[in-house]
């Protein structure tokens, strides 16, 4: 008998060790997988028990619920007031279109038996059979762009790398997920890391790289423990190390871990970090694709970047770019987080609405107040107003609304929020995180927190704000990376979207 | 948590695990606070002359990095979430009260990933989801 009960560390947060041991002292016969989480995260812990009509649900589990569990009979799927039914038949999950995170709740993620059982290796065992300008080619056509906030086309960035020539290569994975909000990088490499190992040998066969790195965050710990795991465990199959699955090719990988500097997850910054100094941003050019890490050529691309790949080389880029709109094509995987009666991972084509991710999934606030303000893409996103719910999530559009789509972080707040005080956040975090690099960012943050308390405060509010849109402008155009150039973001868009937050002592 | 006491010998037998690794000196610091703590300040000299880098060098990787701290850790270690997914449920004001109950032992931090369930705090290395005081102290004792 087969119970899972997710290992993700926002499940363990919340008693998952707990709801395991429980249920093994219980009934010592049960196996008990410790899977990646489904995403539903306002459902965690969620035990799953596999039935011969397949997997029931039951959650959210806490450790006390444990008995009660057992006297409904629920390894046998017994009726209880935590039953969901089939986990397939969730309506929150079965509407999603889970593309990168197909895998990710539904398998043990150290065993390489059910990755491949459930369609993993497929992707790179025909990459090995392809040449290196036909992988490009296929990542290029699917349109697949970088997942990290930039969107830079994949393919373009793996074509410029190819091209260089160079004894050395490097492939570097950005796992510094540093944006509040977002947590699908984590959630894929607890959940399904053998996915990205792929994703990153399938982009080094494409350029000719040998080496890998993982810049994993310090803040991950189990995201941490995991990933060198299944490092091991490829390397082990013959998939990473000499000769990969018995190919011509060689490729092996590192994790480098951070050190809590939320500017490294600027690839450039990070390239400095995994070089081992002070992770202070480079100016481009030089090009990281051509000049990157240790002065090598180097693909650096974002966890969900990469672990899309496999799927892109498995199923074919027409698969793949048949979902989205524009030039947003494909799947997002949207991270519904903060003051969210139903948070977690929704993963849809992109063009969906903001706000059929905040009634249909996100179903209003965890305060159960009302909904005021959303902040996507991260600290360095802009905060969105009830007005603006019809906005289509895609890179373009939310550009155009004056935001952007960042790594797909998407935080709610209700009405307790005050805008001027989490312009004042970003502004105060940027002075903390700033690398130094440029003074707009350096020096800027700080004056323009100042400045936004003289405002919160009714000093020469007028006076202020108009000094305030003058700093952030030259913010924006004069510092080298997003971290001081889309500061402003956040602040500009509270200051439009929500003037009366602004009106100083007069609100 | 425990942590072995600051040790000359012992740090150089650790840094000679890194001797094959391209750009070791922020793997060395780390390396150091995670077996001792903290890096100790006898820790600049001795990764600069091992590593061929100037004391200036190692001292600006030790100073840039939050994670890395120059003084003994208390007892415990609490580290609270304060960016915006945490703040949108609270985490300013279960700030407040930690640092008015538990004193240094709280720090800021900047997301661990946990943003559906916040607040997030980490206590001693365990990550705890949708917080409270109470949470806090049962992880700490």
């Amino acid at each position: 008998m087969r119970v899972f009960v997710p290992g993700d560390s926002a499940a363990i947060s919340i008693g998952a060790d707990e709801v395991a041991a429980r249920i093994s002292k219980l009934d010592p016969t049960v196996t008990i997988v410790r899977n990646g989480s489904r995403g539903a995260l306002w459902l965690e812990t969620l035990v799953e028990v596999d039935t011969d009509s397949g997997r029931i649900a039951y959650g959210p589990v806490m450790p006390d619920d444990v008995q009660s569990l057992f006297d409904a009979d629920f390894l046998k799927g017994g009726a209880h007031p935590l039953a969901l039914g089939k986990t397939d038949d969730i309506e929150w999950l079965a509407s999603q279109e889970r593309v990168t995170f197909a895998r990710v709740g539904i398998i043990d993620p150290l065993s390489l038996d059910e990755y491949r059982q459930h369609g993993g290796l497929v992707g790179l065992k025909s990459a090995l059979g392809l040449t290196s300008e036909a992988i490009i080619n296929e990542v290029t056509q699917s349109g697949l762009r970088g997942r990290g906030g930039a969107g830079f086309p994949a393919g373009i960035k793996w074509k410029t790398v190819a091209q260089t020539n160079s004894a050395q290569k490097y492939i570097c994975c950005n796992a510094d997920e540093g944006d509040s909000g977002t947590f699908a990088d984590r959630m894929l490499i607890e959940g399904d890391p053998f996915t990205l190992i792929e994703g990153m040998t399938i982009a080094a066969i494409a350029v000719g790289a040998t080496q890998g790195i993982v810049y994993l965050r310090s803040e991950y710990p189990h995201a941490i423990s995991i990933l060198q795991n299944a490092i091991e465990i490829a390397r082990e199959f013959g998939w990473l190390g000499d000769r990969v699955l018995d190919s011509t090719h060689s490729f092996d990988i590192q994790i480098r871990v951070g050190a809590g500097s939320y500017v490294c997850g600027e690839e450039t910054a990070m390239l400095e970090s995994i070089e081992g100094k002070r992770g202070v941003v480079r100016a481009k050019p030089p090009l990281p694709a051509i000049e990157g890490l240790f002065g090598q050529p180097t693909v650096i691309n974002n966890v969900l970047t990469l672990s899309t790949v496999p799927m892109v080389i498995a199923q074919g880029a027409a698969a793949y770019k048949a979902r989205g709109v524009g030039r947003s094509l494909g799947t997002q995987v949207f991270q519904l987080g903060g003051n969210i009666a139903r948070g977690g991972i929704v993963e849809k084509a992109f063009g969906v609405t903001l706000k059929e991710l905040l009634d249909t999934y996100g179903a209003g606030t965890l305060s159960g107040k009302p909904f005021r303000a959303v902040q996507i893409g991260g600290p360095l996103g802009a905060y969105f107003s009830t007005q603006q719910l019809e906005t289509s999530m895609d890179y373009e559009s939310l550009i155009a609304a004056g935001g952007m789509l960042g790594h797909g972080g998407v935080v709610v707040f209700d009405d307790s929020v005050d805008l001027a005080v989490q312009a004042k956040f970003a502004m105060e975090f940027c002075a903390i995180e700033s690398c130094g690099k440029c003074t707009p960012c350096r020096i800027g943050s700080t004056r323009g927190a100042e400045t936004i308390d003289l405002i919160i405060k009714g000093v020469r509010v007028d006076e202020n704000k108009k000094l305030l849109l003058d700093l952030c402008e030259v913010m924006t155009d004069g510092s080298l990376c997003a971290m001081g150039g889309l500061t402003p973001m956040p602040v500009k868009s509270a200051m439009v979207n929500f003037p009366s937050d602004f009106l100083g002592a007069a609100k | 948590m425990k942590y072995s006491p600051w040790s000359q010998d012992a740090a150089r037998l650790l840094l000679a695990t890194l001797r094959d690794e391209k750009g070791p000196v922020l793997m060395a610091l780390q390396l150091m606070q995670k077996e001792f703590g903290y890096v100790d300040p006898a820790c600049v000299p001795l990764i600069a002359n091992y590593f061929n880098k100037s004391r200036a060098d190692v001292h600006g990787v030790l100073t840039f990095y939050h994670d890395l701290r120059t003084t003994p850790p208390g007892e415990h270690q609490i580290s609270i979430c304060v960016a915006e997914a945490c703040q949108a449920v609270g985490a300013r004001a279960l700030e407040k009260e930690a640092k008015a109950q538990f004193g240094a032992e709280v720090t800021d931090s900047y997301c661990f990933g946990n943003c559906a369930l916040g607040p997030a705090v980490m206590v001693d290395g365990t990550l705890i989801g949708r917080a409270t005081l109470a949470k806090i102290e049962k992880a700490r004792s």
